[in-house]
């Protein structure tokens, strides 16, 4: 099984070779996405079908080494979610690729990308894991670039390509680590490692620096709103919905699998990170005014979200509590797929505003729903979706991990015991501002009065793009309706990584979803979701036969005003700014100043608000200024004579092998 | 088995028969303490009534989305009201959601109801929309907290379990158990838009919240809306009572006697609940707006509070 997904690897990186010298053909583009569709679907059933594990070692890469590749539980769940989340892209891209000013800067990269991705999830050395996570970044580097001449893309191409250098940098050195001196190289080999408590705690901070840049964790985050909303929207929903749960895989890849048993106090800072993430990025996503930077925002939250279930999954194994551990790794793996499914869907909808307005920004956006239904009904299926509403999915994954909170009590450590009730109290938190944010993107984007002309001649998008977003709408649906289908598909991950599993979902009668006992806790999306219908439908009904059907048309009611324009409605900023004003102060330094000018002046009142990124301007400004006066000093080094040179070489020489001749 | 089905679909159409009651009982307690004789508790249900009626007058650019939601609102309270046991622990269908569940049941109806609010493109729309979220924003985390500190003491999330142990007085006197009631308490205010957060008869504009979110609807739609609005402040007083003083209720298998019982003890705890809510409306002003988040604020950190104590010792 894993020859046939190297195989559709191949294909991938053949097509997007292949695709270079037509690329800007107009039959280019529906090429590549089918072929692009047509794997992901074929490695998607490999993912799907395989049982079991399987291995092999192919003459590539270091010489006599070879390359190892591997397919298991953990690595099959993770091709299900870029395979499922590349083909909904693919198909999206059919009909949204061809509004592409430049195909040929999109095409060739994105089957690249699409390889890198498969090729990060079935690796099994660390030359095979980096070469592929490297090319994942630069493909989608390249992607981010595509639309190069657009204000501010460049900047965040250049944040983007530092933050993944700082990435691989970290995973490479972590990688070194956990290979020891003795050099086993392997996968196989590491996890078989003695482990060392000092060299635990480095390999853990450093994947925690390198999978959480790429995951998007506070405060390495930065380059995640202004890469992601940059690229394409099919793009977009790849990174945001795809490659940080790839980010994700490594951090379990490493942290669970190879790392060797961890110490409780591990969990301390995957918690805090986990609990801080997830309100630091809904925050952000609610101040948002464009919209595709709004869903970057909220991807950091989601991430934060799983970063929270992962670090109650790290404290649970280290106190030997292998049933609690997969609760709660189940939780943040279902999250993980759940979020894949939804935000890929709320970027596809976000490309067809793009599309069908050319705006992003949601002020000058509104009243959408009747210009495009089909498109704003499944946008607002993914709104529902990520803002924990049951019956939807991500109800079903939250609800997982605030029981997961519910059973660590039991946790011996006291750390442990005050930290987890305040990250429980964050998460809350974050889905109660989620919901506010998304009330606030599909509200003012898509409700009420078009704000612009652009907005007013908008039309309903495409067959493709639409089938896609039904599809994603229409999965988010089922996994709400039935997650005890994907809790029972997540048992061999849990009971390969943590010796442990939930019992048996699907068996369950009426097929609630009982993650300990009936007596302590159940759910059963599929029953909510029927009462809600037939209640609705007695109430229509009931209405309907005893009251009037009469439906008259009119104004809306305007204090006696007629004709308030489009401007005379709340917009993105007004909508927030109680938000702002409760929280601002602590997350932002945010405040406002009004100007108003004396009586009689005719000058314009003026209203004034500021708002800070404090993590940019406490971390990477002085960052960026240091890094420049260093560069400033060194400058001088590039203008001297061959002499000085010489004796440069010579001292360095002599310092080495004096420093050789000490470590001996 | 069929005396099971019959006691849940009792419980369903209870809720409904009683809800307007509620509603109509408060404001006839609120009258009375400002000495005006105040309509009968039955007035609710005429203007239910009279509200089906009447033709709907939509606005013209209202979608169809404006029009689905007052009969989804209604639904999704119902069902979470139908899953909070009122008279009798055990029903047949309790399994399908806990408490976490119900919590999330009413953030949908106030999801959606903040939507439609926008739906217009009115401002009394989006002032009430913008502000219900940010109340929102800092109650639901205070309620899924004490939610978690009652959990805690009980062991389950399951609503008929929590009831059994509180029940059966294991429970005892707890400082975490009083200080999740004061926080359910404020949210329950908070959520229902009583005073001092908002005010359920005031047509002052810069006041409303959850007023200003219905201004549009009218007819059959905001009767609906009106009726879900009753729904929820049964809901949330069953909750209390459900959590908090248990007593009276059945274990929901042993015939017919406790039942009436339980349904007796469940009028009696409605009528203390409507007339302290009444008390309390009448002896306090409404608060500026933005003093309501230091208010629900409150209930947040008193809702922590109680889970961290119940984190740090079993017996607090």
């Amino acid at each position: 099984m894993v020859l046939l997904v190297l195989l559709c690897v191949a294909a991938l990186l053949l097509v997007a070779i292949g695709c270079v010298p037509v690329a800007r053909r107009a039959e280019a583009g529906p090429f590549v996405y089918g072929a692009s569709l047509a794997i992901s679907v074929v490695a998607l059933l490999c993912a799907l079908l395989a049982g079991g594990e399987s291995a092999t070692v192919l003459p590539l890469g270091i010489p006599w080494l070879g390359a190892h590749f591997r397919l298991d539980a953990l690595a099959r769940f993770f091709l299900v979610v870029v395979d499922l989340g590349a083909a909904a892209a693919s198909l999206y891209a059919l009909g949204y690729g061809r509004h592409e000013e430049e195909p040929q800067r999109v095409l060739p990269f994105f089957p690249a990308f699409l390889a890198g991705m498969n090729l990060v999830i079935v690796a099994d050395d660390p030359y095979s894991f980096l070469f592929a996570w490297e090319l994942m970044s630069l493909a989608s580097w390249a992607l981010v670039m595509s639309h190069h001449r657009e204000p501010g893309n460049a900047r965040a191409g250049l944040v983007y390509l530092l933050m993944a250098t700082f990435g691989a940098l970290s995973l490479l050195l972590a990688f070194g680590l956990l290979a020891g001196a003795d050099g086993g190289y392997a996968f196989s080999v590491m996890r078989l490692g003695a482990s060392d408590s000092r060299r635990a705690v480095l390999v853990l901070i450093l994947v925690i620096l390198g999978a959480g840049s790429k995951a998007g964790v506070v405060p390495l985050h930065v380059w995640l709103p202004l890469a992601h909303p940059a690229a394409p929207s099919h793009v977009s929903a790849l990174m945001s919905g795809v490659m940080t749960k790839v980010a994700i895989y490594a951090f379990i890849r490493i942290v669970f699998d190879l790392l060797g048993p961890p110490s409780w106090w591990w969990a301390v800072p995957v918690l805090a990170i986990g609990g801080i993430t997830a309100v630091l990025g809904v925050l952000h996503a609610l101040m948002e005014r464009d919209l595709k930077r709004l869903l970057a925002y909220s991807t950091i939250e989601n991430v934060g979200i799983i970063f929270i279930a992962l670090g109650l999954a790290l404290a649970f194994r280290a106190n030997g509590m292998p049933e609690a551990a997969a609760l709660a790794m189940t939780a943040a793996l279902f999250h993980a797929f759940n979020h894949m499914l939804f935000k890929s869907l709320l970027f596809f909808g976000a490309g067809t505003v793009l599309v069908a307005t050319g705006e992003r920004n949601i002020e000058r956006l509104g009243g959408l729903i009747h210009k495009m239904p089909k498109s704003s009904f499944a946008f607002l299926i993914g709104c529902m979706a990520i803002s924990a509403l049951p019956p939807l999915n991500g109800f079903a994954s939250e609800w997982l991990t605030f029981q997961t909170i519910l059973v660590s009590p039991q946790l011996p450590q006291w750390t442990l015991r005050l930290l987890v009730p305040t990250v429980g109290a964050l998460l809350a938190l974050a889905a109660a501002l989620a919901a506010a944010c998304f009330v606030r993107a599909f509200g003012i984007a898509f409700l009420g009065r078009p704000r612009s002309p652009e907005a007013e001649a908008a039309t309903e998008t495409d067959g493709y793009s639409l089938a896609a977003m039904g599809g994603l709408a229409g999965l988010c649906l089922l996994a709400g309706m039935f997650p005890g289908v994907v809790i029972d598909a997540l048992a061999p991950v849990t009971k390969l990584l943590l010796h442990g599993r939930l019992a048996e979902q699907t068996t369950q009668p009426w097929l609630s979803v009982v993650p300990i006992a009936q007596r302590n806790s159940s759910y059963n999306g599929l029953m909510i979701l029927l009462f809600a219908l037939v209640s609705a439908g007695i109430a229509v009904a009931a209405v309907h036969r005893f009251g009037s059907r009469v439906i008259r048309r009119d104004a809306a009611w305007g204090c006696g005003y007629p004709g308030l324009g489009p401007i005379t409605q709340y917009s993105g900023a007004s909508f927030s700014q109680p938000i702002r004003r409760v929280f601002g102060p602590i997350a932002f330094r945010s405040g406002e100043t009004v100007e108003m000018p004396p009586p009689g002046d005719m000058r314009p009142a003026r209203l004034r608000r500021r708002r800070h990124d404090l993590v940019w301007e406490a971390i990477y400004v002085p960052l960026g200024r240091a890094v420049l006066a260093v560069a400033d000093r060194l400058n001088a080094l590039q203008f001297m004579t061959i002499r000085r040179y010489l004796t440069f070489v010579f001292v360095a020489l002599v310092v080495l092998l004096m420093a050789l001749a000490a470590w001996q | 088995m069929i005396l099971s089905v019959v006691a849940q679909g009792a419980q369903m159409f209870l809720v409904l028969l009683l809800a307007p009651l509620l509603t109509g009982f408060v404001r006839k307690v609120k009258a009375r303490l400002q000495r005006r004789q105040g309509a009968s508790v039955l007035q609710p249900y005429r203007d239910i009534r009279r509200l089906l009626g009447k033709d709907v007058v939509l606005a013209d650019n209202a979608s169809w989305l404006f029009r689905a939601v007052p009969y989804l609102i209604f639904a999704v309270t119902w069902v979470a009201a139908a899953l909070v046991p009122t008279f009798a622990t055990g029903l047949m269908f309790s399994w399908s959601g806990d408490l976490i569940v119900i919590t999330a049941l009413l953030g949908t109806a106030r999801f959606l109801q903040a939507l439609v609010a926008l739906d217009v493109g009115t401002s009394f729309g989006g002032i009430g929309a913008s502000r219900e979220v940010m109340f929102a924003s800092l109650a639901e985390p205070a309620l899924i907290m004490a939610v978690f500190a009652v959990a805690l003491i009980a062991g389950s999330t399951q609503l008929s379990t929590v009831a059994d142990y509180m029940l059966s007085g294991q429970a005892g006197l707890r400082v975490s158990l009083a200080l999740a009631l004061v926080a359910f308490v404020i949210v329950a205010i908070a959520e229902n838009a009583r005073i001092p957060v908002d005010n359920p008869a005031t047509h002052l504009e810069l006041t409303m919240v959850h007023e200003a979110m219905v201004l549009e609807y009218s007819g059959r739609h905001l009767a609906m809306i009106e009726f879900a609005a009753s729904l929820k402040l049964l809901l949330y007083i069953s909750l209390i009572a459900c959590l908090f003083i248990p007593f009276g209720m059945t274990e929901g298998h042993d015939g017919l006697g406790p039942f009436v019982l339980g349904g007796a003890a469940y009028l009696g705890k409605l009528a203390v609940a409507g007339t302290l809510l009444a008390v309390f409306e009448t002896s306090t002003a409404k608060m500026r707006v933005f003093r309501v988040p230091g208010f629900i604020g409150v209930a947040l950190m008193l809702s922590l509070l109680a889970t961290l104590l119940r984190f740090v010792s079993g017996n607090l």
